[in-house]
């Protein structure tokens, strides 16, 4: 990889975070630089002995078990000073061995989610809102939400649910002034300069445009989460008809 | 026949050690609140670790078994009776068929752990039985215990630690002589926590960061699984940098705007977006977990060395207890309790 400097803090005592110290001569984006990171930490993962990784925006933490890393010591290790100090210096090495970035270790998985959404009516009752404080015809705001392409920077807040980046800003509007008790789950929603969609019903202050009738969390499948880092996520607006007809589908 | 629930008390969960793999779907790991105390109430029964178990807050939950069991209580003490009988805690006991579990109201700590020789039967989902209520998955119907639940244990296998329990204790007496009492936290009026700088410690004021590691802070009403508020003197950052959302883990104490800081605990998100002050020692997150709403703490810091350090012991202490357990109960086979 070309990212000259990794910083490796401690999260607790059981957890590192892995930071790239990007410079200003840096081409790739950090969300390549991220994905590059975990498809090496994957590759190596029994190596590492980490139990998972959760990546963010700017940082991969590695969660492990402080005795599992210590009763798999080699003696070389068991000079280091920590537990931590051995778990960094073995990432430290991955990511060195590794040289530059070769494409074919794994290539980087980037799928094309098509979400279909019904706006407006009873499933996004803030669309008229949102629409106005846009200053806004709702049809205008629904053309601008689903003729975007967003990126999944990472799933957090609650099971399934995605941080997406892209979206135009003429579209901003601010959350509500008080949050609801309960958001249905699937509702399509805007916070500020932030779109999501809420994987399943939690309190919620952002104004609700629309809901998709299709599970971003499936506790039944080894892959709960509809989406991961790194997805490209597009809208596509439907009928209130469609939606239930996916809706009875799924 | 299972364990039926007369009453939850004022909040029961089946939990085991945890759902772990799954949290960069956004999946926490929940599981129980105190791990240790849970840890050693299965190793108490002859369970592995991470068997399902109760976890009851407080007060007010009752039980009733409908065959016989082998159970330990283990955690806060909520002065519980076996039909009426004060009944020991932090040593495996026969809890025959017919017979009721009531536990009081919490005289130390606030959490109190209930295992069953077998472990609770409940469906295993992302790889745990722990309830994740939230998302309505895992543990009894992914929600809270109500009354008249019946909850099912796993059979035990002959052989194993727990049939031959069940057969000692059923040859005479009816609980071991033998306990793991010095496991239990030992309740001060105003509990000591260890923990280590979190990254944005150098963020704080300098007025707060002596705030924060001289002052007594209370446990806040509206704290619980997900995490311990803390009300207390009013901390502050230096300026206003915005933090981009990453990962967090138990023990982690938050500092929102607001200037209080929360302590993530068991229920916690997997990624946050607030400065992150203090790391509390995994060791001491059962401390957390059994600090009732009121009560007073205070942190002192120590090295992240030292955290490790005691992480390591607490493991050798466990691995202690259960050569232990394992060694009486062979012993109680061959020359009876």
């Amino acid at each position: 990889m070309n990212i000259k400097q990794w910083s490796m803090e401690p999260l607790g005592d059981s957890a590192l975070l892995i930071t790239p110290r990007m410079d200003s001569g840096e081409h790739a984006s950090m969300h390549t630089v991220i994905s590059r990171l975990i498809a090496r930490l994957e590759a190596c993962r029994e190596w590492l002995g980490y139990s998972e990784y959760v990546p963010a925006y700017a940082s991969v933490a590695l969660h492990y078990e402080p005795w599992r890393i210590f009763r798999s010591r080699t003696r070389e290790e068991g000079a280091h000073a920590s537990i931590f100090e051995t778990v960094a210096a073995r990432v430290r090495r991955v990511l060195k061995d590794s040289g530059p970035y070769n494409e074919n270790l794994q290539p980087e998985r980037r799928e094309c989610v098509e979400i279909p959404v019904c706006y407006g009516g009873q499933h996004g009752p803030d669309l008229e809102e949102a629409a106005s404080h846009a200053g806004i015809a709702p049809e205008k705001l629904v053309a601008i939400h689903s003729s975007a392409s967003y990126l999944v920077h990472m799933i957090g807040f609650a099971p399934g649910f995605p941080y997406l980046g892209g979206m135009p800003q003429e579209i901003a509007v601010p959350r509500r002034a008080t949050p609801r008790q309960l958001v249905p789950a699937g509702s399509v929603g805007i916070g500020g300069s932030q779109t999501g969609v809420y994987p399943v019903a939690t309190p919620g202050g952002w104004q609700l445009i629309g809901k998709t009738p299709i599970k971003l969390f499936r506790p039944d499948m080894s892959r709960p989460s509809l989406l991961q880092a790194g997805d490209i996520v597009r809208f596509k607006p439907i009928s209130e008809k469609e939606f239930y007809e996916i809706d009875t589908q799924m | 026949m299972s364990i039926l629930i007369i009453k939850p008390g004022l909040f029961a969960t089946v939990q085991d050690s945890g759902r772990f793999g799954y949290q960069r779907h956004g999946v926490v790991v929940g599981g129980s609140a105190d791990p240790a105390a849970a840890r050693a109430a299965n190793i108490l029964v002859g369970n592995d670790e991470n068997m399902a178990l109760l976890e009851l807050t407080w007060a007010g939950a009752e039980l009733e078994a409908e065959r016989d069991y082998v159970v330990a209580i283990c955690g806060g003490n909520m002065e519980p009776l076996l039909d009426g009988e004060v009944c020991p805690m932090w040593r495996p006991f026969l809890m025959r068929a017919g017979s009721r579990l009531l536990f009081r109201k919490a005289i130390s700590g606030y959490r109190s752990y209930v295992a069953i020789a077998g472990g609770i039967d409940v469906p295993l989902v992302l790889d745990s039985r722990s309830t994740y209520a939230r998302a309505g998955i895992g543990g009894f119907q992914g929600r809270a215990l109500m009354a008249g639940d019946r909850l099912r244990a796993l059979p035990l296998d002959e052989g194993t630690r727990g049939e031959r329990l069940m057969a000692q204790l059923h040859s005479g007496g009816f609980a071991t002589t033998w306990h793991a009492g010095h496991f239990a936290a030992v309740s001060r009026d105003i509990t000591v926590v260890r923990a280590m700088e979190g990254a944005h410690f150098g963020m704080l004021k300098e007025a707060s960061r002596r705030l924060l590691l001289d002052s007594v802070f209370r446990v806040g009403v509206q704290s619980d699984r997900m995490g311990c508020r803390l009300e207390g003197e009013r901390l502050e950052l230096d300026g206003s940098q915005e933090l981009l959302s990453e990962a967090v883990t138990a023990g982690t104490v938050q500092l929102p705007s607001g200037g209080k800081p929360i302590v993530l605990l068991a229920d916690r998100q997997t990624t946050g977006g607030y400065a992150r002050i203090l790391s509390v020692a995994t060791v001491d997150i059962p401390v957390f977990a059994q600090l009732m709403p009121g009560a007073k703490l205070r942190f002192v810091l120590i090295s992240h060395r030292e955290a490790e350090e005691l992480l390591l012991e607490s493991e050798r202490d466990f691995n202690l207890l259960k050569a232990a357990v394992g060694l009486k109960i062979r012993e109680g086979v061959q020359v009876g309790l």
